[in-house]
């Protein structure tokens, strides 16, 4: 089953926790050797995606590299697996993953001064539960390593957050454990209903793949999944919690919150409540893409009307997520593809605005856009950068965005011609507010004396943007390299989807 | 008649080494200088690690057996369950006197009573596992409880350790007659004590027929309730738990909760299975009051002790989850009482770690900034609370995903959706903790003692959470074989 000889994705997992062991080993007053140790662990455990990444083989429709051994048994049975795999559908997340952990280490050698090595140990920990969610093949086994980002990020954003980041952390833990709690019930429920067919109890998720649920029971466990899942995207309006969470996460904590942890809500449907649950899907989807709608429009309305920086990009990731959801909920390839793509795209583009809002940040010690204007001339290399970066989140053709939500457009047009006129307003909107706030930080007359001085980007801080920035242009110019891998796997659910939904009627 | 004898002796073992170790430890207690009474640990240590032992050799022999072996003329059992519970009671003594003697010394209460009010405690417990009649029921239950009762006193010229001895002692003292008046009435409906006797005469007529059998039950379910905190008779919980020596509370919540559901579900599956359309819908309304109360009360709190109080009476209703959903269910039971023993001691051990001459840390503002001074003593809190919590990979997870599956799998879907949410509600107090240690600026740097004994009871007590979590398989495979 695996082509590498090794078992890839366990050393994948694991091993920047191994990296984060070592760290506690370190003492504390060599904050320098404990960032550079963090870092070092990040950029191996990026390289190692890659080699999942070249040894993929973009023909297949099945999971590739899987590694199952029984880890709970009961009853003489091995009830619960340690199964982990990877299809088209999760390929891309984890190179996000593994990249977006190492650039924000590498961003918060130059902002993280206190409690140095906790913070990294926790953004290594973190590293290991993501890439858990992303490839875990045992619902149960999925569900641990879904709880388990939740810890390292209440640490994040409670110890090193900004002013009300009490507050903010809290209301994340509980909204998304309120979110998974009636999941775990739903969980139990269907495996349990299960046994006859899967012969004993299992979390198998390939094995669950093989029964057909009751659609009764298809509609309520859905509801539960969704619910989980939904928050977690965030779906409007369960998107109350993100822009707490986002304002005050230290930066890293927002890069990884938006670019990975939101996903993990997208591939949550993908990879459990679509597959298990066709006819149900089949049947709310004209409510999501609704919710969808309603969310690319609400978000970027709100997205406008902020003065802080930071804020407007949080609320710019309710509308992009909208479009994720969208796409998914079309329930045709191209709006599928779509929505996996733009996850990642979000992933490059918000990650990068977050890492470029956190640069400034750092300088000024404000996130108001009042308190800026005029940067071009101060920061030119800085300005160049964020101009890339937010052509790329308000989708200009030859840039990432673009490709993705044209997919997206695409495939709900053809699912409905009006998701797709209401959906298009979004695209106006985010160019509206992009631009606009680009316009007040960088254009103008400088009007804060404080500003005049400003440094411009050093070399590291180059260096955590640049390889975002050439992703975010590849994928524009040649989209077909990450689409094509996608395609196997998009189809077969597709299809899985229709045909399930076809032999209900 | 030899036979007889020494049949009878090996169905009460352990809990016979138990009360021998602790006229020995009152005898050795009337030789020992001041400062030579660490003795008195290490000898109640040889008891409960030796009650172990002889528990976990009896279970490797009853494995092998047919039927189990009874005693007292079937009053008594000796099976693979009663064993298993008095291997975790043996366990729980073992890892509260390790957290005792700093404690006492401290207060200059390091006396031979302590350790052998534990040792008789236990062996109370050890007698109610293995019940199998009503007569045993309750002796059980008065040679655990009359113990406590003195315990929870133990710190005597302190006022809210009086308060919480009184009023232990008092509304234990109600309970009692409760599960008093309830044998009587059983005796009296179906004239006999014995288990399989009710199970016979349940069986035989139709149980909702009979006014003096039902209201027998009922008030046995109360006497029960009362020492498994369930509500609505967990008044007295949160009272005697804080006002009470604080190792005492640790073995009282691990131990005395474990006893007590030892004994219910002895009495409602091998006493009154037949009549079990009778206690089930109204233990499981009760379990979803007894845990949504717990978790309420608990947000409330402000002192530490009294907040893990109320958390024990909501834990109190997960595990009447798993003691309503039969087979399965015991399984559960036993896995998450061995979980939740270990992160209660766990919890209360860190609180005895941050002691100040007499004076203990219970207020929840005295942990601010708590990782800044002592990190190794605010992680082990933090495992110990994720745990009770029930976040994964933690034990705590293992252990209600158990008893939820265990819930399901018998039809009890709606009291699984209100425990789940419920374990939502309990982040809320727990985090709280977590949230001061972590993230707020500290007001003065706390107290913290060293103490060799209580570090191995945590350490046992961390290890075991963790490793539970990461490979439930051990504990599984243990139990369920």
């Amino acid at each position: 089953m695996n082509a590498i000889g090794f078992p890839v994705l366990s050393t994948l997992i694991f091993f920047p926790l191994l990296g984060a062991l070592f760290i506690a080993f370190i003492p504390a007053e060599r904050p320098k050797t404990i960032a550079q140790v963090a870092f070092g662990v990040a950029l191996v455990d990026f390289l190692l995606s890659l080699v999942v990444v070249f040894n993929f083989d973009p023909t297949k429709a099945t999971f590739q590299f899987v590694e199952s051994r029984p880890w709970i048994t009961m009853f003489d049975m091995p009830v619960i697996t340690y199964k982990l795999g990877v299809d088209g559908i999760s390929l891309w997340l984890i190179p996000l993953t593994t990249l977006l952990t190492a650039v924000g280490i590498l961003f918060s050698w130059g902002s993280i001064t206190q409690r140095v090595k906790e913070y990294y140990i926790l953004m290594l920990v973190l590293c290991t539960a993501m890439l858990g969610v992303f490839t875990a093949l045992d619902v149960f086994l999925f569900y641990i390593f879904w709880e388990a980002v939740l810890i390292p990020m209440y640490f994040l954003i409670g110890i090193w957050g900004g002013e009300r980041r009490l507050y903010a952390t809290i209301k994340f833990v509980l909204y998304t454990m309120a979110g998974s709690a009636l999941m775990l019930a739903a969980i139990i429920y269907l495996a349990l209903g299960m046994m006859d067919q899967t012969r004993g109890l299992t979390f198998d998720l390939l094995a669950w793949y093989q029964v057909f649920i009751p659609p009764r029971v298809q509609l309520l466990a859905f509801l539960a999944f969704a619910l989980a899942f939904a928050i977690k995207v965030p779906l409007f309006p369960f998107h109350t919690w993100l822009p707490d969470a986002h304002v005050e996460a230290p930066t890293a904590g927002s890069v990884i919150l938006a670019g990975v942890l939101l996903k993990m809500g997208t591939y949550g449907f993908l990879r459990l409540a679509m597959p298990l649950f066709p006819v149900a899907v089949k049947e709310v989807a004209p409510v999501i893409a609704g919710l969808a709608i309603v969310g690319i429009l609400y978000g970027a309305a709100v997205a406008f009307a902020q003065r802080d920086i930071k804020s407007l990009i949080a609320y710019s990731s309710v509308s992009h997520l909208g479009f994720v959801m969208l796409g998914l909920f079309a329930l045709n390839a191209e709006g599928m593809s779509g929505g996996i793509l733009q996850m990642v795209n979000h992933g490059l583009s918000t990650g990068a605005l977050f890492l470029l809002v956190g640069m400034i940040y750092d300088r000024r010690h404000t996130r108001l856009m009042k308190d800026y204007g005029g940067l071009w001339r101060v920061m030119p290399v800085y300005a160049a950068l964020f101009l890339v970066v937010a052509l790329a989140s308000l989708g200009l053709p030859g840039l990432n965005g673009f490709v993705g939500e044209f997919l997206i457009l695409l495939g709900a047009f053809q699912a409905n011609p009006w998701w797709a006129v209401f959906a298009t307003f979004g695209v106006v909107l985010a160019a509206v507010y992009m631009l606009w706030l680009f316009g007040n930080v960088f254009f103008g007359p400088i009007t804060n004396p404080e500003n005049e001085q400003l440094p411009d980007l050093n070399r590291r801080e180059v260096l955590v943007l640049v390889p975002l920035v050439a992703l975010i242009v590849l994928i524009g110019v040649a989209p077909n390299l990450f689409l094509a891998p996608m395609q196997p796997s998009v189809e077969a659910l597709v299809d899985h989807v229709t045909r399930a939904a076809m032999a209900m009627r | 008649m030899e036979r007889f004898l020494a049949q009878n002796w090996t169905v009460i073992q352990p809990a016979l080494f138990l009360t021998f170790t602790a006229v020995v430890v009152l005898l050795v207690d009337l030789w020992l200088k001041e400062e030579e009474r660490d003795w008195l640990a290490y000898f109640s240590l040889v008891g409960f690690g030796g009650a172990g032992v002889i528990a976990a050799r009896q279970w490797m022999a009853t494995r092998a057996l047919e039927s189990p072996v009874t005693g007292f003329g079937g009053m008594v059992v000796l099976d693979t369950f009663s064993l298993l519970f008095q291997l975790l009671f043996a366990l729980v003594g073992f890892l509260a006197v390790l957290m005792a003697p700093r404690y006492l010394e401290r207060r200059h209460m390091q006396r031979g009573e302590f350790y052998a009010l534990l040792l008789f405690s236990t062996a109370g417990m050890s007698l109610l596992a293995g019940a199998q009649d009503l007569i045993i029921l309750f002796l059980g239950i008065e040679v655990l409880s009359i113990p406590l009762y003195i315990l929870a006193g133990f710190a005597r010229p302190r006022l809210d350790s009086e308060e919480a001895a009184l009023k232990y002692f008092l509304l234990g003292a109600f309970a009692t007659g409760f599960l008093l008046y309830g044998t009587a009435l059983l005796f009296g409906a179906t004239g006999t004590t014995n288990f399989e006797g009710l199970r016979n005469s349940a069986a035989a007529a139709e149980p909702r027929q009979n006014l003096m059998f039902m209201v027998g039950v009922a008030l046995l379910l109360v006497g029960l309730g009362f020492k498994i905190s369930m509500a609505p008779f967990h008044q007295w919980t949160p009272d005697v738990y804080q006002g009470a020596p604080t190792p005492v509370t640790a073995f009282m919540i691990a131990a005395t909760k474990a006893g007590g559901f030892a004994g219910l579900i002895r009495l409602l599956y091998w006493g009154l299975a037949p009549a079990r359309d009778v206690w089930m819908p109204l233990l499981a309304v009760l379990a979803a009051v007894t845990m949504t109360w717990g978790n309420v009360g608990a947000l409330l709190q402000r002192n530490i002790k009294r907040m893990l109080a109320y958390s024990s009476i909501a834990h109190a209703g997960y595990v009447l989850v798993g003691v309503l959903s039969g087979s399965l269910g015991f399984v559960a039971v036993l896995v998450y009482l061995l979980i939740y023993a270990l992160m209660n001691l766990g919890a209360f051990g860190v609180i005895l770690l941050l002691e100040d001459g007499e004076r203990e840390v219970l207020d929840l503002e005295e942990y601010r900034g708590l990782a800044r001074f002592h990190p190794g003593a605010a992680l082990l809190m933090s495992l110990f609370l994720l745990s009770l919590a029930g976040f994964p990979p933690t034990a705590g997870f293992f252990g209600k995903f158990l008893l939820f599956t265990a819930g399901v799998s018998s039809g009890l879907l709606w009291l699984v959706v209100v425990a789940v949410l419920n374990s939502v509600l309990s982040v809320f107090y727990y985090a709280r903790v977590i949230v001061k240690m972590y993230m707020q600026e500290p007001v003065e740097a706390p107290a913290f003692s060293r103490s060799w004994l209580l570090a191995g009871a945590l350490a046992v007590a961390a290890v075991g959470i963790l490793l539970i979590g990461l490979y439930p398989t051990v504990v599984v495979q243990f139990i369920v074989s």
